[in-house]
């Protein structure tokens, strides 16, 4: 199997390079960047298979770049990678098109397995994206609604992102529900899909209290 | 006292004024409702136009107010601001579209305006439109403000010009049946000049006391952050320098140092006030500290606290002491959610686990501190451990009736 082609970006060398030693082994690193312009530049020429994507840096930050290169490379995912956990940059970053979020302080092996699920068309959600995602879809407990509707996570939904919140894996979120691993994937994938589609009134409006659109 | 709420234009939510987002939000309707409204209120008498130009100006126009972390970000440019979405765009043109229909239907049939006025009229409105969008309120301020420079001269230029077509209005008109009204409108122009002109003094004698408040303000902001600096981070790193062996106390101190930095800078986990959500915050940065086990808190919706959410909070503490000390586990994993109904807390760790039927009767932590405590208020906790595969404690607790619902959940659906 080849490895996969990984490209940071982010406007502090020294994370950088942090970043680069401990996930080299696994993956390959193609090139590093440093503000919108760079990134923009570096998805287009090298068209990674994954970005970790700082949300705040030179140039608008993490969203100008989603919002430059994502409508032309949907091959390439992306995943913010921040310090700042503001929820209205997380949401906005991820309403943008990243397929996950993580916090500065994961890991090294950690990070190595959200670059695996977010190549791999997963989304990565840490209990506390979950958190946010529950609260932005709030008062939406009702039963089960049709799948289609985007405006509400359906009760099988919001029953693992809860599970996510409470810090389980994805692996023990399956063995909770009486689930395989896989379905997990794809509940979560439709969670994520539908807070980038969704145009929910409370959805918007609460992103609009916290000025995310 | 209740201060009453105003309606403001938000600064990063505009087509063209920002009046019908100020709207939206004021009276909590969608915003295409009211577009619509200020389209069909135009179709009399041009009555839509005339109010969205009255709210432009009386509406203040607010900037985002930010946490400072995120304040400086936006100013460096390291996010993206706020921008209408092009949806909306289209949106707004469609209605736009349709209301010029209309109008040009009504001017058709005879129930318009009369032609002569019309086309003064809309070129006057797209010209006020155009400027007051470019000078919104700070700019304008600044640009009557201006004492030198090219402003200054199409200032003076522009009250100039109108103080002598004031003049040459009178001069040139015979004293016939309208003498009154001319000489009215010649010393309005000749006014609206001399504002023009004069206008600068008189504006900066008003904005030098607001400068003047705003400057102490900030003096006494940049007194706080050096205050905060000094009493955080520098305290933080002399610990860390006096205690460079003991890992787990420097571990603690930086992450502690960490969340309070993030909260000030990003205003987030917040764990001052008298809610559920900043009284479990609290109660996990306590346990945190105390025993060098990191604990991660989410919390979705907030209700106030009372009797009964105390004793929750008291018995999620004991929860995490139980965990931090006895399970071993790197980390705790601290979930809790209300409704506004009810509110639950999960607690979890992924250490050594026991087996709970064997909790022998004198253990008061687990029976009396966390069991015995939530049932008391009426409340329900549960255990599930088992050797090996960590502990999670979900505790239940009903809202008391009566209290209002949480702002968060106040929605229409």
């Amino acid at each position: 199997m080849t490895s996969l082609r990984v490209a940071i970006v982010d406007d502090h060398a020294m994370f950088r390079t942090g970043v680069r030693a401990e996930i080299a082994d696994a993956v390959e690193v193609v090139a590093e960047a440093e503000d919108v312009d760079s990134a923009v530049t570096v998805v287009e020429d090298l068209a990674p298979d994954v970005v970790l994507l700082d949300v705040h840096m030179p140039g608008g930050g993490g969203l100008e770049v989603l919002r430059r290169v994502y409508p032309r490379h949907p091959d390439t995912k992306f995943l913010a990678l921040s310090v700042s956990d503001a929820a209205e940059d997380v949401i906005g970053v991820i309403r943008a098109g990243a397929r996950g979020y993580v916090t500065k302080n994961i890991s090294g092996p950690e990070l190595v397995d959200a670059i695996t699920r977010v190549a791999a068309g997963d989304a990565v959600f840490s209990p506390r994206l979950a958190g946010f995602v529950l609260d932005a879809f709030a008062g939406t407990i009702e039963v089960a609604q049709v799948d289609e509707d985007l405006d509400r996570l359906t009760e099988r939904e919001r029953e693992v992102m809860r599970l996510i919140a409470r810090g389980y894996a994805y692996k023990e979120v399956a063995k909770e529900l009486f689930i395989s691993i896989k379905t997990v994937e794809t509940h979560v994938s439709s969670v994520l899909r539908k807070l980038q589609l969704s145009s929910r009134h409370e959805l918007t409006r609460w992103a609009s209290d916290r000025r995310l659109i | 006292m209740t201060e009453y709420r105003r309606a403001v234009r938000p600064a990063d939510r505009r087509l063209v004024g920002g009046v019908t987002a100020g709207l939206a939000d004021h009276l909590g309707a969608p915003i295409f409702a009211v577009r619509v409204a200020f389209v069909v209120a135009t179709w009399w008498n041009g009555a839509g136009v005339i109010a969205y130009l009255l709210l432009w100006r009386f509406m203040p126009l607010r900037q985002a107010e930010l946490s400072p972390g995120l304040e400086s970000a936006t100013r460096r440019g390291l996010r993206t601001r706020g921008r209408v979405s092009p949806r909306e765009v289209v949106q707004g043109l469609a209605v736009g579209a349709i209301g010029v229909g209309v109008l040009v239907f009504l001017q058709i049939t005879g129930h318009g305006i009369g032609g002569a006025v019309l086309a003064p009229l809309l070129l006057a409105l797209v010209g006020v439109a155009v400027i007051w969008r470019q000078l919104d309120d700070a700019s304008l301020g600044r640009w009557m403000r201006q004492t030198t420079g090219l402003a200054f001269a199409a200032r003076i230029g522009a009250g100039l010009v109108l103080v002598a077509v004031a003049f040459v209005y009178v001069v040139t008109q015979d004293r016939g049946w309208g003498a009154i009204v001319d000489l009215l409108t010649a010393l309005g122009a000749a006014l609206v000049g001399l504002g023009l002109i004069l206008g600068p003094w008189l504006l900066k004698l008003v904005g030098d006391l607001d400068d003047e408040r705003r400057e102490r303000v900030r003096s006494q902001e940049r007194a706080d952050v050096a205050a905060h600096l000094h009493d955080s981070v520098l305290q933080t790193l002399a610990l860390l320098q006096k205690n460079p062996g003991d890992a787990a106390q420097v571990a603690t101190l930086a992450r502690q140092q960490e969340r309070e930095l993030r909260s000030w800078l990003y205003g987030t986990d917040s764990t001052v006030g008298d809610r559920f959500a900043a009284a479990l915050r609290t109660v996990a940065v306590e346990v945190e500290t105390s025993h060098h086990v990191p604990i991660e808190a989410v919390v979705v919706g907030d209700v106030p606290m009372d009797p009964d959410v105390a004793a929750l909070v008291r018995a999620a503490r004991e929860a995490m002491v139980n965990a931090a000390k006895h399970s071993g586990a790197d980390r705790v994993d601290v979930y809790a959610e209300t409704d506004g109904r009810s509110v639950e807390v999960f607690v979890r760790d992924r250490g050594a686990g026991f087996d709970p039927a064997g909790i022998a009767e004198d253990r008061v932590g687990v029976k009396g501190s966390i069991v015995g405590r939530v049932e008391r208020h009426g409340g329900t906790a549960r255990i599930r451990s088992a050797p090996g595969e960590g502990t999670e404690v979900a505790l239940t607790m009903p809202v008391r009736q009566g209290e209002p619902v949480p702002e968060e959940r106040r929605t229409t659906s």
